[in-house]
Parts: C-alpha cells; sequence; structure tokens
C-alpha cells in the first residue's frame, strides 16, 4: 500500500512546493537552551526599557480607552499613531505625511505586503547579498527569483548594480524593486556610503528603478549619527520599511510603510484582505509611549547598551579569533558577519559550534542562492556583556581546532590560510 | 504477514521524555509530543519530561511508574539517561545501557552484526586522531581505491541523517570528512549501495511489516525524512516473498545481536540482486508524524496510541532493569 506521509500534498499552491524541514532550523531548537551562548537570533534587549513606564502606559490605555482599544479599526492603521511616526521618521531626517503611512504588524508584514504587491512568479529582484533571511522568505514565497549584488564596507556595490540591471536589461527584462537595509545591515553589519546614496538615487532615476528601503536600525548608530534616507533623496521611487521593533520593542509587532499614493492605497487593500487592521490595542500602547515617555532617550540608551556589547564582541574576536578568520565593525545595531578559511563549511560546523555551546546563523540563510557557506552572522544585541566573551572564546577554541582538522583531512591539498587583515573587512559578499 | 498483536498497559504514571541538548532535539520534542497526546487518550496520567539537570531529581519525586524514551540522539540513546534510570529504579522502555551503548557506536554496531553473519557494506572508521596525530589524510586515497565509489560519509554516532554525505568523486571526501566530524569524534566510511531503502521495525522481537523508502527527490536526508510529503512510502514494501523474509530475518538478528529490547528499526538497502544490506539499527526510533515505526505498524493494523500501548505494557512487563534494580 502506498503511503503518504501528507494526504493534502496535491492540494497545496505551487508556491509552497519547496517549503520543508531543515537541520538548520532543527539545531536552533538546541541553540535556545540556556547552556548555550547564542549569537543567533537577531533580538533586541527589551531588558533595557523602562518596565515601570511600559506598565503604566499598558494601564492608562486600558484605563482611558479599553473599549476602543480591544475593537476593530481602520485598514490604514490609526491616524494619531501615524502622526507619532511622522516625528520618529523626522528624528532620523526621513521626510514623511501620515497619510503616505500605512501601519503594519512588524516590519515583517511589510516586506510581505511589499512582495505581495510587485511579485509575480519568477519576478527579479535585487538585493544586497547577504541580506535579511526574513526579506528573502517574503520575496521567495511570491516565487520571486531574488538575486544578489555583492557589498563591501561601504555597503552594497552600486557599480555592480548596474551591471546586474544591465544584464537584465540585455534579457530584455528587469528588476521589479531593488531591496535594500541602507542602515548598519542585516546580516553584514555596515551601512551604505553617504556617496553611494546618491549613486543609488542616480542609478534608479537612470534605470526607472523602484527602491525597496527597509530601515529597522537607521536609529541605533553608536554616535548618533544619520544617514540621508533613499527616501528623502528620490520619494517617488520608495517604498520605504519602519518599524519599533528594535526603537521600543518587537513584541508590540507594530511597523509601517511609507509609499506614494497609488502603491499606498494598493497596499491597505491587500493588507485588509490578509488581516483587516492592526491591533488597536498595539498601536494605542505605541501612541501612548511616543506621547509620554522620552523615547528618543531610550533609543539613545539601547544604543548605548548595544554599543558597549559590539566593544566586548570586537575585543573578543580580536583575541581570541584564528589567523585568517575575518569580520566586519559595526558602527550601529546589532551585527558582526564573519568570514572564515577556505574549507569551512558554516552551515556543517554550527552542530560542532553547538556541541561547545554557541551559535550563530550560518551564511548560507542570507542568501538565495546558496553562497555564504564561508560566512556567518554574530549577533551581539542579546546576550550579557559578561557572557559575550564566553561566547566568543569558545568560537575561537572551535575555529582554531578546525582550521587544525581542515589542515589536518586535507593534507598536501589544504587550503592556504589567508593573512588576518585589520579593520573593518573590504569584502563582505561571497 | 507478520503479526504482532499489540498489548494493553494497566493505567499507569508515565514519565515521557524527549528533548534534551542532543542535535535531534527538535525531531525529539515532536515525538514526545505526539506519544505523550496518544497515551493521555489512552487514560494513562502522562508527564512530559526536557532532558534537563532537574532531571533526576524529577524522576525520583514524580510518583512515575515508568519512563517512556522519545529521546533522540547522544545522551537519551547511548546509554546515558538508561542508566540513570536503572539507578533510580524506574523501568523504561528500549534497551539497556550495554545495548544502547553498542548501537549507539555504529563502527562497533557494524562490527557486530557483521560477526553475527549480517552483510554490512565495507566500511572503514577514521577518527579526528587518526588525522591530526597520524597523518591519516595521506590514506584517504586509499579509501575510493579500496571502497570504490560512490561512498557514503557519516558521523559515527547520531541520527536523522545529520552530517551524512554521499560523495561520487574521491576529491570530494575531505569536505565530506570535515563535514561528518562536526557531529563526531570519528567517521564510518562505507560503500554505497545502490537500490531500494527498505526500513524494517521490530517489536519485542517480531518484525512489523517492512516499509520501502522513496524520496521524491534527491536522497532520504533530512529534508526528505522530516518534510511531510516528501518522501512516499510502501507498507508493506513491494518484495517478493523471500527477500521480504530476508529483510525481516536481518532486522531481527540486528536486533538481536545487539541485544535491542521492545522496539528497533533497522535500515536496510536492497541491492539490484535483491540481497539486502545493513546499514544501521536505531534503538530509539523516532515516533514523529513521517516516522517508520508508525507506519510499519499501521501496516501491522496497529495504530499509533496502539503502538506506545504496546511500549508501555512491555516496559511494564520487564519491570525495573534486572542487574540494577534497587535493593
Amino acid at each position: 500500500m502506498l503511503l503518504d506521509t501528507d494526504p493534502y500534498l496535491t492540494r497545496y499552491a505551487e508556491r509552497v512546493r519547496g517549503m520543508s524541514a531543515s537541520e538548520i532550523r532543527a539545531l536552533f531548537a538546541v541553540a535556545s537552551r540556556p547552556e548555550v551562548v547564542s549569537f543567533a537570533g537577531g533580538m533586541p534587549d527589551t531588558s533595557a526599557l523602562d518596565m515601570e513606564a511600559v506598565e503604566a502606559v499598558v494601564a492608562q490605555v486600558i484605563r482611558d480607552s479599553g473599549a476602543t482599544a480591544l475593537q476593530y479599526g481602520g485598514g490604514q492603521g490609526r491616524a494619531p499613531l501615524r502622526e507619532l511616526l511622522v516625528e520618529v521618521m523626522e528624528h532620523e531626517g526621513v521626510p514623511a505625511h501620515a497619510d503616505e503611512l500605512l501601519i503594519t504588524v512588524g516590519g515583517q508584514q511589510a516586506l510581505e505586503l511589499i512582495a505581495k504587491c510587485f511579485l509575480d512568479p519568477g519576478d527579479v529582484v535585487l538585493a544586497e547579498g547577504p541580506t535579511y533571511v526574513g526579506g528573502i522568505g517574503a520575496m521567495t514565497s511570491h516565487q520571486a527569483d531574488v538575486r544578489h549584488v555583492p557589498m563591501d564596507a561601504e555597503g552594497m556595490r552600486i557599480d555592480l548594480l548596474e551591471e546586474a540591471l544591465d544584464g537584465l536589461a540585455r534579457e530584455g527584462r528587469r528588476a521589479e524593486y531593488v531591496y535594500t537595509i541602507p542602515n548598519h545591515q542585516n546580516p553584514a553589519g555596515v551601512s551604505l556610503s553617504v556617496e553611494r546614496r546618491h549613486r543609488l538615487a542616480e542609478v534608479a532615476e537612470r534605470h526607472d528603478l523602484l527602491i525597496v528601503e527597509d530601515n529597522p536600525y537607521g536609529l541605533l548608530d553608536f554616535a548618533g549619527e544619520t544617514f540621508p534616507s533613499l527616501r528623502q533623496l528620490v520619494p517617488d521611487r520608495v517604498v520605504y520599511v519602519g518599524t519599533v521593533s528594535k526603537t521600543i520593542a518587537p513584541g508590540l509587532r507594530t511597523g509601517w510603510i511609507a509609499a506614494p499614493g497609488p502603491i499606498r492605497d494598493k497596499l491597505v487593500l491587500l493588507r485588509e484582505a490578509a488581516d483587516l487592521c492592526p491591533s488597536n490595542l498595539t498601536q494605542m500602547i505605541v501612541e501612548s509611549w511616543l506621547r509620554t515617555q522620552p523615547w528618543r532617550e531610550q533609543i539613545k540608551r539601547f544604543a548605548a547598551v548595544y554599543h558597549e556589547k559590539s566593544v566586548a564582541m570586537l575585543d573578543a574576536l580580536a583575541t581570541e579569533m584564528p589567523e585568517g578568520v575575518d569580520w566586519t565593525v559595526p558602527s550601529g545595531a546589532f551585527y558582526v558577519w564573519l568570514t572564515v578559511p577556505d574549507g569551512i563549511d558554516t552551515s556543517d560546523l554550527l552542530a560542532k559550534a553547538i556541541s561547545h555551546r554557541v551559535a550563530y546563523v550560518p551564511g548560507r540563510g542570507f542568501y538565495a542562492d546558496g553562497a555564504g557557506g564561508d560566512h556567518a552572522r554574530l549577533c551581539f544585541s542579546y546576550p550579557e556583556v559578561a557572557r559575550i566573551g564566553e561566547g566568543i572564546s569558545r568560537l575561537g577554541e572551535l575555529l582554531h581546532e578546525e582550521i587544525e582538522l581542515v589542515a589536518a583531512v586535507y593534507g598536501d591539498d589544504a587550503p592556504q590560510v589567508r593573512p588576518r587583515r585589520t579593520g573593518p573587512a573590504t569584502g563582505v559578499g561571497g | 504477514m507478520s503479526t504482532s498483536p499489540s498489548l494493553s498497559a494497566e493505567p499507569a504514571a508515565v514519565a515521557v521524555l524527549s528533548g534534551g541538548i542532543s542535535l535531534e532535539r527538535e525531531v525529539s520534542l515532536r515525538s514526545g509530543a505526539r506519544v505523550a497526546a496518544a497515551l493521555q487518550d489512552r487514560g494513562h496520567q502522562v508527564t512530559r519530561l526536557d532532558v534537563d539537570a532537574q532531571l533526576v531529581r524529577t524522576l525520583e519525586q514524580g510518583g512515575f511508574d515508568l519512563a517512556l524514551l522519545a529521546l533522540h540522539g547522544s545522551a537519551g540513546e547511548d546509554g546515558t539517561v538508561q542508566s540513570l534510570l536503572e539507578l533510580v529504579g524506574l523501568p523504561y522502555t528500549g534497551p539497556d545501557v550495554l545495548a544502547s551503548s553498542l548501537a549507539w557506536n555504529k563502527p562497533i554496531a557494524q562490527g557486530l552484526y557483521a560477526r553475527a553473519g549480517l552483510a554490512v557494506p565495507d566500511r572503514v572508521t577514521l577518527s579526528q586522531q587518526a588525522f591530526r596525530e597520524m597523518g591519516a589524510s595521506a590514506a584517504v586515497d586509499h579509501i575510493a581505491t579500496a571502497l570504490g565509489v560512490p561512498l557514503v560519509v557519516k558521523p559515527a554516532t547520531g541520527g536523522s541523517s545529520l552530517g551524512l554525505t554521499i560523495v561520487n568523486d574521491a576529491t570530494e571526501l575531505p569536505r565530506a570528512i570535515v563535514g561528518a566530524f562536526s557531529y563526531a569524534e570519528a567517521v564510518l566510511i562505507e560503500r554505497f549501495v545502490a537500490g531500494t531503502e527498505v526500513a524494517v521495525a521490530v517489536l519485542d522481537g517480531q518484525p512489523l511489516p517492512p516499509v520501502e523508502i522513496h524520496p521524491k527527490e534527491g536522497a532520504y536526508d533530512f529534508a526528505a525524512r522530516y518534510t511531510p510529503g516528501a518522501t512516499e512510502f510502501h507498507a508493506p514494501a513491494r518484495l517478493e516473498p523471500e527477500v521480504r523474509a530476508a529483510c525481516e530475518a536481518m532486522a531481527v538478528g540486528a536486533y538481536e545481536a545487539i541485544g535491542a529490547r521492545h522496539v528497533s528499526r533497522a535500515d536496510l538497502i536492497v541491492d539490484e540482486q535483491g540481497v539486502p544490506w545493513l546499514l544501521e539499527l536505531d534503538t530509539c526510533p523516532g515516533l514523529t508524524d513521517t516516522s517508520l515505526v508508525p507506519l510499519a505498524a499501521n501496516a501491522a493494523s496497529l495504530d499509533f496510541p496502539d503502538l506506545c500501548e504496546t511500549l508501555v505494557a512491555l516496559a511494564q512487563r520487564d519491570g525495573a532493569s534486572p542487574g540494577q534494580r534497587r535493593a
């Protein structure tokens, strides 16, 4: 008798066919155990919030407007919140009108709605290589063809972006949009230089491009600097994504899109089909937070916490990593992007890392095309400062052993170990 | 047709052990959740326990009658947890400490099966030490010469196909070896046997109907094992009667050779000549909704709750492990 473990298989849409169980995801079930120092999850340190203030804000929302907070709302999201988020954007120098905003369930829903709005199966999107794994997921779940543009210490290589666009034009195709995280990029930990922002804006004009500017980390610069946004440079060509996940808390599941009017209208309709409206309760909590709390100071406090943690990680990397291992030096947000010597595959190595009680995200997760086997993302935002050194020391010991093992197994054919570079890595991409 | 009547168990306080810090934690949690639900439906008092630093205390103070092991990977399958269960005097499902530790170490187990006259593929085991201290890399070229290609490279311990690579060319061997070393101190390199994958579960010494395995794409790897619908199964397997009998005899032979108890799953390949080869014996086989033992039990008209109930009854029958019972 033929047995099928999934009797519904013939019923699924084409877009879910490729979705399968993954070894890496299974290993993360172990990584979340307390014994393991995990640099895997890109989680904000919510313990840095003033919990008494949070409690007061939540209580006040229920006390003053409980019935409204628990009612349905409009599909575009509450106007008072949109007005307050315009202030948050202004704080970073990003211009917007409340009417252009659509409130979403975190930045992730924004990415999903944008993909749904613009992508038919097989459509091409150009994205940084590496790029945010959830961004890839949103696009590939709509069967997009995600192609990567390599990066260096100044972010996306705009010359290579142009090459890719020219290549597509020769095929008689175009990119539906360019997906970029210009500030403190996830996972590479670098930012797009100001000069390249201007060049990207020019390229967008010349090639009639749409840009999806995903900006979760712009306010988490360690020096408090902000950079010109693409939305500021070419507003008609940018669909901008923001979130309070890193500036307040991800548990609020509140993000937003700022888009030109016609696009905003389509996105509102798509969102109503998806989930009707964002939660009034969480929207009102965010409103109250932004209205009554010193949120600018709270963001500074977050940036200071992450800065301290980044220093702990970078110091530990400098003392613990063997020759041949490189990493990027972030000036904000959460991430260090590690490059390991030839012969080591970070997907294979994860099991051993977990046995050494340390975890990271293998680089392959950040590429749609299987590249990235010689990279790993280390997120320093969540572990306590005291454990970061311990975790990096475990990882260093592991990599020392692994380099020796590779040399021993390959024998005379062993790959050459690159000499250590100092300062920011010049290459990020695979 | 093989028959293995289900046993009904006395209502019991059952500790279902799953999780732990092994690399197969997620699979184990899935097995554990499914078993716990089935036993609850049958009226047992079920407590799910993760394997952590509180385990021994919880086992001692929890008022349990027995432990059902849904553990996969190190500690759960290698005899470690079994030792503790014997110390606290709690009956448990699956093999004792010695059989668990023998089965866990694939090179030792394969040697025992070969000694018992079972056909196992030609193989070689190499430890990290052999490479680090004894220049084993100079011998890697000989492996392909001696065993031919393709070759299967896998960690010497562990399941779920984690760390397994099929190598078609000798030049791919170093990478596959380094990858497998991520999961274990030693690697087992075997001649690849082409043919049909067949799994034979043995329940209390009796074979259940063999299950034939056809991944829809590529090898029966982690994704093919745990994605519902990614693999097609035939149960009973479409085998000639004498081939089926040989498969069943091989599975029972392996169960006996290792000293297994209650349940096991033998993974075989039936080659183009209809000869079965024994690849592995799993003494704590998966019980997820895509796992093979539940499929085999189903083909013997034993539904999943019956299978779980039978495991409980077997643990009740055998009581706390004889050699170790507390005075």
